[in-house]
């Protein structure tokens, strides 16, 4: 494998890495509060159909997230009104967005636009461009960093940006403000966050509406970014590998990077190669490679590689005492 | 369970309550995309129920539906969310088509034992990993049985494209010897002098019913089910009185695992004879909703997927009359139920509950 493969393999996974990683820091913040959240993958799925059909009818790539957005925010609050405020299951509710999400953006996609749940194919125009980051000019003739920095870490659209800042800031607001604080404590213990004086129900609000938020941006970087155009079931998983790739990084920030980053290089690699064969093993079906982040999921959450461990009070609801 | 309600309020009038609010909301959805939902909803009966031809289709479905959603009831009555039916169904799957491809069957009665045997095992093996898991190293188990839907697809495609598939385009098998296709309905009925059309209806729908009584014997009538359910409404209560919360995880998961495999008997034995990729295609999701609909009793369960057999068979033939309404409407339905039985049931049940409480004060 010569530096060029390198460096697309590197690239595309770093395309394949963003999705996930805007899903896994929203399940981040939704999880640390003691929401649990499986319907990662609806509301990306609706984001993404709702910023495709916007994008293409406003000709605004910019109008459609703000719409994707919107349309996960309101399966969060629908997300929190079921597992906060009527004090249902969150694991049904999580289940229950994933098939509204599927059947609705078939159904209404199908009504809309008439292409099979597909929305109409976008113009350059009405999509999130790769952009040049500045001084690749500059350092291209430097030996390694030039190019790495040329087809690397240039050359994505600004939501590719935007999820690997997300991280530092998540680890910001997590560690070092006063709502980060709460919003663990209420994740571990929310009785005492109660006793403090502190709304339980409202920091619990504001930590699935964030998740619907990044889940909404990661939903429009699929259908107005990554490709030109919502298909059907365009998700294909992608919320479960979110969610596999938290519980891998123990719920923590900077570990969710590293481990979005080791799923979409699996990704970036079954795409790119078929079948691979290794000295000594023989042919690894591509199938394996689709299948491996959930099996290290599983190894990860079967404690046999260092043990995870979830926030104490997550899937509870709070009965506050009377 | 719950002292402040009648029985009949818990088990009849809330979940009727919280169907209405379902289908109330599905009809809304209807009149948004711009069609009659009164006009909809008499499709979907006609077409469901309309003919012998309709509720044979509809009861094929829910056929399925019935072993599906007893799988997910049976580890619903040991605290256990399993959404592991879809990936346990696959493999049961792969289990009667090893069996029925094996050797040359003579007759189908000889293949049945056999074929229940493949995938019983075959589910049930997908399901103890996620349950050992669970018992042993405390790793939810809802998690680990969507990892495991995943890689039971992957693994499914694998044989199917590398190890099983018959020569030709298409990733299945190689059909089934005759002897071991399971009579069709119509062939049944019509042993008995009674004309009904073809469907795909076959004896795996009696076999659900059996799975269905002996699922109740199990829950209610054994040690085991009585083990389970204690260890259902509280784990340190089961473990105070002796119960060894290992054994019931793991023999939980594994009777659901073994009888989401026997969907399998219906499918692919009763009714496709191969096969082919994805034939779950979902069934077990919408176990989910039986499931949670039929409140995990059998009888509830039976009802409730054959409401779903209804809406599939009903749904294929509004599709078809109005192209507006795909099928895709019935898994938004599908959500809707999930959703207001199951996630929103407070909705309901708070005030109803309320209800209740006044009513009862007030001749004291």
């Amino acid at each position: 494998m010569d530096l060029e493969t390198l460096l697309q393999l590197a690239a595309s996974s770093l395309r394949l890495a963003t999705p996930l990683l805007l899903a896994c820091l929203a399940g981040l913040f939704s999880e640390r509060a003691g929401i649990f959240d499986i319907g990662l993958e609806g509301k990306m799925l609706a984001a993404a159909f709702a910023a495709g059909a916007i994008a293409a009818v406003t000709g605004s790539a910019w109008v459609g997230l703000l719409a994707g957005i919107g349309a996960s925010l309101a399966l969060a609050l629908l997300h929190g009104l079921a597992s906060i405020t009527l004090r249902g299951n969150q694991l049904i509710s999580g289940v229950a967005i994933n098939f509204l999400a599927s059947g609705m953006t078939a159904l209404v996609g199908q009504n809309w636009f008439g292409l099979g749940g597909q929305t109409p194919q976008l113009q350059a125009s009405q999509r999130f461009l790769a952009i040049e980051l500045p001084f690749v000019e500059a350092l291209a003739p430097v030996p390694l960093i030039g190019p790495i920095y040329q087809h690397v870490v240039s050359g994505h659209n600004i939501l590719v940006y935007v999820a690997l800042l997300a991280v530092p800031f998540t680890w910001w607001v997590l560690y070092r403000t006063r709502f980060g604080l709460r919003l663990r404590a209420v994740g571990e213990n929310p009785a005492a966050v109660d006793t403090a004086g502190i709304s339980v129900v409202r920091l619990r609000y504001g930590a699935v509406l964030i998740a619907g938020v990044l889940c909404g941006i990661a939903g429009a970087y699929l259908s107005t970014g990554m490709s030109a155009g919502f298909v059907r079931e365009m998700t294909a998983g992608k919320g479960f590998i979110a969610l596999a790739a938290l519980i891998f990084a123990k719920w923590r920030p900077w570990p969710a990077l590293g481990a979005c980053l080791l799923f979409g290089a699996l990704e970036a690699v079954g795409i790119r190669y078929q079948a691979i064969t290794l000295p000594g093993v023989g042919v690894v079906p591509v199938q394996l490679m689709q299948a491996l982040p959930y099996i290290l999921t599983v190894v990860i959450l079967a404690g046999f590689v260092g043990k995870a461990t979830p926030p104490r009070a997550g899937g509870r609801p709070y009965v506050k005492e009377r | 369970m719950n002292p402040t309600l009648p029985r009949w309020a818990d088990f009849a009038l809330i979940p009727a309550l919280n169907l209405l609010l379902a289908f109330f909301v599905a009809g809304l959805v209807v009149l948004f995309i711009g069609e009659n939902p009164i006009a909809a909803m008499k499709i979907l009966v006609v077409g469901s129920l309309g003919s012998s031809y309709g509720i044979g289709f509809t009861l094929y479905y829910a056929t399925t539906f019935v072993f599906t959603g007893l799988s997910v009831a049976i580890a619903y009555h040991a605290g256990l969310f399993n959404i592991g039916s879809e990936g346990q169904a696959a493999l049961g799957g792969i289990g009667v088509t090893l069996v029925c491809l094996a050797v040359p069957w003579p007759y189908w009665a000889v293949a049945l034992p056999f074929a229940i045997l493949g995938a019983g095992v075959f589910g049930a093996a997908w399901a103890l990993i996620p349950g050992y898991l669970q018992a042993k190293r405390g790793s939810h188990v809802v998690i680990t049985t969507i990892m495991f839907n995943f890689i039971a697809s992957a693994l499914v495609v694998y044989l199917l494209v590398n190890v099983l598939k018959a020569p030709g385009m298409a990733p299945e098998t190689a059909g089934f010897p005759e002897g071991t296709h399971l009579p069709f309905m119509h062939e049944i009925l019509g042993a008995f002098g009674i004309k009904v059309s073809k469907t795909p209806m076959n004896l795996a729908s009696i076999l659900a019913l059996l799975a269905a009584f002996k699922t109740w014997v199990l829950i209610w009538r054994t040690r085991l089910g009585y083990e389970m359910r204690a260890f259902g409404h509280s784990e340190p209560a089961a473990v105070y009185a002796g119960i060894d919360p290992v054994k019931i995880t793991v023999i939980a998961m594994l009777l659901s695992g073994a009888m989401a495999g026997m969907m399998a008997l219906n499918v692919v034995m009763g009714f496709q004879h191969r096969l082919v990729l994805d034939y779950v295609a979902g069934a077990g999701f919408v176990g989910i909703a039986v499931s949670l609909m039929g409140r995990s009793h059998p009888v509830g369960v039976v009802l409730a997927a054959i409401l779903f057999g209804i809406l599939y068979q009903g749904g294929a033939e509004l599709a078809f009359d109005m192209p507006k309404i795909s099928r895709d409407m019935i898994v938004v339905i599908q959500a809707l139920v999930i959703l207001f039985t199951g996630a929103l049931e407070n909705l309901v049940r708070l005030p109803v509950t309320r209800l209740f409480l006044q009513l009862r004060r007030r001749p004291a």
